[in-house]
């Protein structure tokens, strides 16, 4: 299982885990007690799609595009939050799994904005999924994007509610809490309290949840801006991770530069300090090298 | 790690609200490291919907001053309490007359056309709400006045012995005490706390047994053996364990919870009683509906005379049991009838339902073991340790055992709770409700509510038990039975439980939040002649995700009745 943080140093040595045997796609394998189906799938090769799935955070079980097929489960299972069992029988691939990957795409892609989502094109074209099929008077989550701030923006025409900013913000990360998921059903939404705007709220501009959005609905300015213009483009990216100078920390910091200009900076998933986190100066401040 | 809290106060009357509810504040109050930081605020947390409501009880809303103070009280992040206030549709966040009127606009209140409600008085707030548990009383309205004195403010619901056409019926088991006083004294008199004395003589594992030996399964529409819950709440690690009454009763067309909470308040409160004695628990949450103000007053008054009287406390009757129930006010949210979101809200976060496994027996309210029943569950424990589990079990089927309280609405002369043993008929408990009205012929019967199926009147043979139903494809579900005649309009109904999954899908999965709304939609294109090509498919895929990959039984049952009555009853030819 790739989860980093059982990596880091000076964490203590866990408990050995017992040996589960299972059976996924008719091939026995051995996993760990404790790993779930998604890990074990991708420990051999198997490809199950996930969008609200990060691999720096608690599964938040809410997009259901990892869906599974357990024998004797009455309904499809997730496979990013369910633990493996012994002899447990998983098929990845059925009728029942694609037919649930593909109207969670056409579900999803028929309200929210997933132009910047990536890879949801290929698995659209997988599963056959066709968001146009409700037609185009149905009710979706389109709004003008929240620029209230410099550093990011909250397009939230784009947010598929995966609860990943706002663990990150909140308990599984930063601690900050500026952030919450409001209102019900499909008005829910991710909001500070009364629905202010963010310089009104606990916000600490660390741009952690932007590191764990998996759509795009949060963003750089600097990234939100070149989009806008037209001018954004990862192949005249380089990536060059360095070590952030502001602290002691030792944060690894990961500079993406575009035309000889930092566009954006992100921290490595799988750094044993970050998880992928850093804090407002690390993330933002490089404006005074170029 | 400091909150930070928007610098705004409450109004004296807000802060007096929140001070009945969170006590006078104290200046070391805080998320300080010796205040016990996190590990207090956890600790309090579960006092954010109580004080949520003692907002709405006062000013009619969830104010900024308000919500700040709260927050500042019980350490929770302003977007944290903010999000579980708009999570509920009774706790509003705007300003709003203090007076507001629920007018039902669900399945039997609209029958005869969509209920406009009373005539909207100035400062009155009239909301079109989903089923309040009238339906006997169609068309029904709720009026909730906020003040000074909100709890006795409120509009008086008929008592309860009118809504059981069988009262007084010597045949009748869990309904026999209705029509009695709702005090103690009565309670006694007509054979209160047998079951309890039983139970305390006989000991927890005999008192399982006799549940085991009944064959009693749950009454809240999923009919898992209750025995088996009860016995695996009781093997668990020692500990702390809880026990929860579901009576967030919410599913459009049920009202008989609602039946026995007024009409028989100590037989839950006894009930209850001998589960915790059962499983080992010390403490019962009841968590119960907010549009249920009637049965508050009837339980609240229920626990304080019990309480007095040694039935509940460190010493029940005598005993080394020691027990006490809280009650919950839920706020306007079906989904919290769920067996895990009702522990999320308790607990004072978003109602949303949690993930399973792990089950309610192993991690439960506050993560402890957790045994959670329904109302008319629990009420039934009480004739099995007066007769004894086998007798009850052979009451019934064999398969499906005792009585069950059914829901009847709609069109029907005498509609309300009936109690009948397993193995009737529908067509039997129909004419046992006086048939149709005059003139009106049947034209399909809705079986366990929006989450139910409809079936048809070639269907009245149908035998109302667990495994009848179970072969015939439909569900007793919650023990509605809903009747729709010749004139009713079955499109209408499609799109009112289209429209009522829609407003109380929790939004926490995509398969329930976005497809509960595209079936709202092709739902509507459809009962309204606006077909397009290739909606009927559509829908049938939308229907089929919802209840193959949503997390909860809300979404899984989603598509139920809508799928019924095309297949069925043939409302889209």
């Amino acid at each position: 299982m790739s989860d980093v943080r059982t990596s880091a140093p000076g964490t203590p040595v866990a408990p050995p885990r017992r040996k589960v045997t299972l059976t996924v796609d008719g091939t026995e394998t051995v996993a760990r007690e404790g790993d779930t189906i998604l890990s074990v799938c991708r420990s051999l090769g198997i490809d199950v799609p996930t969008l609200c799935y990060g691999d720096t955070l608690e599964p938040a079980n809410a997009c259901r595009l990892c869906m599974v097929e357990v024998e004797g489960a009455r309904v499809l299972v997730p496979s990013c939050s369910r633990e493996v069992e012994p002899d447990m029988n998983v098929t990845t691939d059925s009728a029942r799994t694609r037919h649930a990957r593909r109207m969670v795409l056409e579900l999803l892609g028929s309200s929210v904005d997933l132009s910047t989502t990536p890879r949801v094109e290929a698995w659209m074209a997988e599963f056959g999924a066709d968001p146009t099929r409700f037609g185009a008077d149905v009710a979706t989550v389109a709004q003008p994007a929240k620029v209230d701030n410099n550093l990011y923006v909250r397009d939230y025409a784009k947010c598929i509610l995966c609860y990943q900013c706002v663990d990150a913000c909140g308990e599984q990360f930063q601690n900050t809490f500026a952030i919450s998921v409001a209102g019900r059903g499909f008005d829910a939404r991710i909001a500070v309290e009364f629905d202010a705007a963010l310089p009104d709220s606990a916000c600490v501009y660390c741009g952690n949840c932007i590191a764990v959005c998996p759509t795009g609905a949060l963003m750089p300015s600097t990234e939100f801006d070149m989009r806008a213009d037209g001018t954004w483009d990862v192949s005249r990216q380089s990536e060059t991770t360095t070590v952030c100078p502001y602290c002691g920390v030792g944060c690894n910091l990961t500079l993406h530069v575009q035309d000889n200009r930092i566009v954006k900076v992100t921290s490595p998933n799988d750094h044993s300090i970050t998880s992928g986190n850093l804090c407002v100066k690390g993330r933002f401040g490089f404006t005074h090298v170029q | 790690m400091d909150l930070r809290f928007p610098d705004l106060d409450p109004s004296p009357e807000e802060l007096e609200a929140l001070q009945s509810v969170l006590g006078p504040a104290t200046p070391t109050e805080g998320w300080t490291r010796e205040q016990g930081g996190p590990h207090r605020a956890a600790a309090v947390r579960h006092l954010l919907l109580p004080a949520l409501h003692a907002l709405v009880d006062r000013v009619g809303f969830v104010s900024e001053g308000g919500l700040t103070e709260i927050c500042r009280r019980l350490d929770v992040p302003p977007a944290e309490a903010y999000g579980v206030a708009t999570f509920y549709s009774m706790l509003p966040v705007d300003p709003v007359p203090l007076t507001t009127v629920y007018v039902c606009e669900d399945l039997a209140c609209r029958r005869g056309g969509v209920p406009t409600g009373p005539a909207a008085e100035p400062g009155t707030r009239v909301v079109h709400a989903p089923c309040i548990g009238l339906c006997e009383q169609a068309p029904a309205s709720l009026t909730v006045r906020s003040g000074p004195k909100p709890h006795h403010g409120i509009a008086s619901m008929p008592p309860a012995n009118g809504s059981v056409p069988q009262m007084g019926d010597p045949s009748l088991v869990l309904l026999r005490r209705i029509g009695t006083p709702p005090t103690l004294d009565s309670y006694l008199d007509n054979g209160g706390y047998v079951a309890l004395r039983r139970a305390l003589d006989i000991g927890p594992a005999a008192v399982i047994d006799e549940v085991t030996a009944s064959r009693l399964v749950g009454r809240g529409g999923a009919a898992f053996p209750t025995g088996r819950k009860w016995a695996a709440v009781a093997s668990q690690p020692a500990g702390p364990r809880f026990i929860v009454a579901n009576a967030d009763e919410s599913e459009p067309g049920t009202f008989k919870d609602r039946v026995l909470l007024e009409g028989d308040p100590f037989a839950l409160v006894e009930s209850m009683t001998i589960a915790a004695f059962a499983v080992g628990a010390e403490r019962g949450y009841l968590y119960l509906r907010d549009e249920y103000r009637s049965a508050l007053g009837t339980l609240e008054a229920a626990l304080a005379s019990a309480r007095s009287a040694g039935f509940l406390g460190t010493a029940v009757l005598g005993s080394p049991l020691a027990f006490d129930i809280e009650i919950v006010r839920g706020a306007g949210a079906y989904i919290c009838g769920e067996e895990t979101a009702i522990f999320n809200s308790i607990e004072g976060h978003r109602g949303e339902p949690r993930s399973k496994p792990p089950y309610p027996v192993e991690v439960g309210l506050f993560g402890r073991p957790t045994l959670v029943n329904n109302v008319e569950t629990f009420v039934n424990v009480l004739p099995i340790l007066e007769q004894g589990g086998n007798a009850f079990a052979g009451i019934g089927t064999g398969v499906s055992t005792g009585t069950k309280l059914f829901c009847l609405s709609g069109a029907v002369r005498n509609p309300g709770v009936y109690e009948v043993p397993f193995g009737g008929t529908l067509e039997e408990l129909i004419e046992r409700a006086g048939g149709l009205p005059d003139g009106r012929e049947l034209q399909a019967v809705l079986l366990g509510g929006a989450a139910g199926s409809f079936v048809t009147p070639a269907q009245v043979n149908l035998p109302l038990t667990f495994e009848a139903t179970r072969a015939a494809g439909v569900s007793l579900g919650s023990g509605v039975v809903m009747l729709f005649d010749d004139t009713d309009d079955l499109g209408d109904a499609l799109r009112r439980i289209s429209a009522f999954f829609r407003h109380e899908s929790c939004g926490q999965c995509v398969p329930c939040r976005v497809g509960t709304v595209r079936q709202d939609e092709l739902v509507t294109r459809l009962t309204l002649g606006r077909r397009r090509d290739g909606d009927e498919q559509l829908l049938r895929d939308v229907g089929q995700a919802m209840r193959d990959a949503s997390i909860c039984g809300l979404g899984q049952t989603a598509w139920n009745a809508i799928e019924s009555a095309i297949d069925h009853l043939g409302v889209l030819q």
